[in-house]
């Protein structure tokens, strides 16, 4: 677990060196089209008689001028968010805060999940007042960290799965999630905002005619002509880079939290079948959120129609299906290692845990309390009886892959069928 | 001259390495403590919270005294435990004695029914969730401990400053490799 969070300290640093990279490059070569001598590749592209004067000898001060304003920019955002970030965000989902006496079930379960995770304070608790099941982490540091969720998660999960939930948001927590998903944030806010008030002076400046135009000669001005192509690819090319990052740590995040939640409770199926609930719930998206807080939330807050390939680029959470699968295949155990197995064997991907953190530990899973047994005895045998009848009317069963089973009416016309869980289509024996 | 000077060199790196070293450590024995300090608290808690649970489950169940008085009986060997292997003897049999408690209470609808009963139960629930997360947490803290004492290099800054090991913390419940008892009355 130690080796996870220092693991994970050290990918977020290189992600963040890379998007700073990003950020200031932009500045520079948006700051170089400002400089009336050819800025960044001025000395490349002029033609040889102009390399000569001492004016274009000199150094690119546009371009540091550009990277000075970047470097403003993520320094006022930065600022901003690190003096009231989690006051912006709690504020604006409107959540209240909450105490032990008017909520004891929600307040108790945090506070269990805090001595798993031995963290060093509480977390305050808060509950929005929204039907859509959701939840979500905010906080720099595990010192001063907040937990909220919504009044329509707490209505539908019982026990074991609302500890489940709070375990995923104390890992974020715990592995320093939502300092880094607030600093890559505020990088990408910078971006955008960067290539945004560029584009739109660009456009502008064109709409009021050529008021730039220089009179350094053919050569100068064909420089500058490529310098603002460059700089506008750039600026359209640098948000989705940064976007793309940013969503790649977000996912990232996502599955070592669901592993630490495993973890800290000893029971993978009280999170599956928290986000089983919350996956399958219809009530309408969270009133409060945009694409910017998304990725703190437990699942995404923005309800799609249809679930595309192509959307997984680009969606701050892994498919809720897969998350689903993989805890349940936690058969062994519930260390992390565990849970990278897991994964390697439902997804045929490459594990997003650390190497560093893969070390071998015994970690047992637990049983599921007494209230949720009662309950799974129950609807087992009415699921039993239910087959039986289902057996007697001579229905086809078939059992998926990912362990649902399928019950067919034998008047079912057409001879494959479509596994409701995982989409797997399958052939119906012939008759 | 020159080999003054790299012997002082090697000796300085010498030193911040064995402070940082010997900083860890105290570190994590403090962490250690830290979550035993955790289980005691939540231990306690549960010492206070059953005399409340026998007095509102009392009226309810007139026929369960002997239940009552298992628990009561634990509650008060647990309380008097001196060391720790005592308390953990003394305290797996307590869990044990409430999780009984908890089975029999299924057989009383009005008690579940009851506002005040419900609420001590979740309390205790609770609890018990946090005495056996602590648990877990203080037995990962000694695991992780006792790897540093023994690892190369810091086994030498933990020998020659009286770094100790310390051991896991494990409830013991004696009933529960007894086979049950069934009688027909």
């Amino acid at each position: 677990m130690w080796e996870l969070i220092r693991a994970n300290k050290r990918n977020s640093i290189i992600l963040m060196v890379l998007m700073a990279g990003v950020l200031l490059l932009l500045g520079y070569i948006i700051g170089s089209i400002f400089d009336p001598a050819g800025g960044f590749f001025g000395l490349a592209i002029a033609p040889q008689h102009q390399l000569q004067s001492p004016q274009m000898i000199k150094t690119n001060h546009a371009g540091l001028w550009g990277i000075a304003f970047a470097a403003t920019l993520w320094f006022i955002l930065m600022l901003i968010s690190f003096s009231s970030g989690d006051q912006i965000l709690l504020a604006t989902s409107r959540a209240k805060p909450v105490t032990h006496d008017n909520y004891p079930q929600l307040f108790n379960i945090v506070e269990e999940m805090k001595i798993a995770a031995a963290l060093p304070a509480m977390p305050k608790v808060y509950v929005i007042p929204d039907p859509a099941p959701n939840a979500f982490a905010t906080g720099r540091n595990p010192k001063s960290a907040s937990v909220a969720v919504t009044a329509g998660l707490l209505g539908r999960l019982n026990r074991d799965e609302l500890q489940g939930v709070i375990a995923h948001e104390i890992s974020h927590i715990l592995h320093r999630d939502i300092l880094y998903v607030t600093l890559a944030g505020i990088m990408l806010g910078s971006i955008v905002l960067l290539s945004q008030v560029f584009l739109r002076s660009m456009f502008y400046s064109s709409m009021m005619g050529s008021r730039r135009r220089y009179s350094g000669g053919r050569g100068g001005s064909q420089a500058q002509f490529a310098m603002l192509v460059i700089a506008i690819i750039a600026a359209i090319i640098a948000p989705i880079m940064a976007y793309l990052l940013y969503f790649a740590l977000s996912r990232r995040r996502e599955y070592l939290a669901d592993a630490g939640a495993a973890r800290l409770t000893r029971y993978p199926e009280g999170l599956a079948g928290a986000l089983e609930k919350i996956a399958n719930d219809k009530s309408p998206q969270l009133a409060t959120v945009t694409k910017v807080t998304a990725p703190m939330y437990i699942i995404n807050p923005f309800k799609k129609k249809k679930q595309m390939k192509l959307s997984d680029l680009t969606s701050t959470h892994p498919p809720i299906s897969e998350r689903i699968k993989i805890l349940r295949n936690m058969t062994h155990g519930a260390s992390i290692k565990d849970y990278s197995d897991s994964f390697t064997s439902v997804t045929n991907t490459k594990t997003p845990v650390p190497p560093a953190a893969l070390t071998k530990e015994a970690v047992a899973l637990r049983e599921a309390s007494a209230e949720a047994r009662k309950k799974e005895r129950v609807e087992k045998q009415m699921r039993q009886v239910g087959d039986i009848m289902r057996r007697i009317n001579e229905f086809v069963f078939l059992t998926c892959l990912c362990g649902i089973k399928l019950k067919v009416p034998p008047n079912y016309k057409g001879n494959k069928v479509r596994c409701p869980r995982c989409k797997r289509i399958h052939d119906l024996p012939k008759k | 001259m020159v080999p003054l000077i790299i012997v002082v060199v090697v000796l300085v790196v010498l030193i911040i390495f064995v402070v940082g070293i010997y900083n860890a450590l105290v570190r994590l024995r403090n962490q250690v403590d830290n979550a035993w300090s955790q289980i005691d608290v939540q231990l306690k808690r549960r010492h206070d919270l059953i005399p409340n649970l026998v007095e509102t489950a009392k009226g309810y169940m007139k026929h369960e005294r002997g239940t009552f008085e298992a628990i009561t009986e634990a509650r008060s060997k647990a309380m008097g435990a001196r060391n720790v292997s005592e308390a953990s003897k003394a305290e797996g049999a307590l869990g044990e004695a409430l999780s009984k408690f908890m089975l029999v209470v299924e057989n009383y609808p009005d008690l579940k029914a009851n506002q005040n009963f419900l609420s001590v139960q979740e309390e205790l629930t609770s609890t018990e969730n946090k005495i056996s997360f602590a648990r877990q947490s203080y037995n990962d803290q000694v695991l992780f401990f006792n790897n540093k004492i023994q690892m190369f290099p810091s086994n030498i800054v933990a020998n020659s400053f009286n770094f100790d090991k310390r051991d896991f913390f494990e409830l013991e419940a004696p009933a529960e490799r007894e086979v049950p008892k069934v009688s027909f009355t």
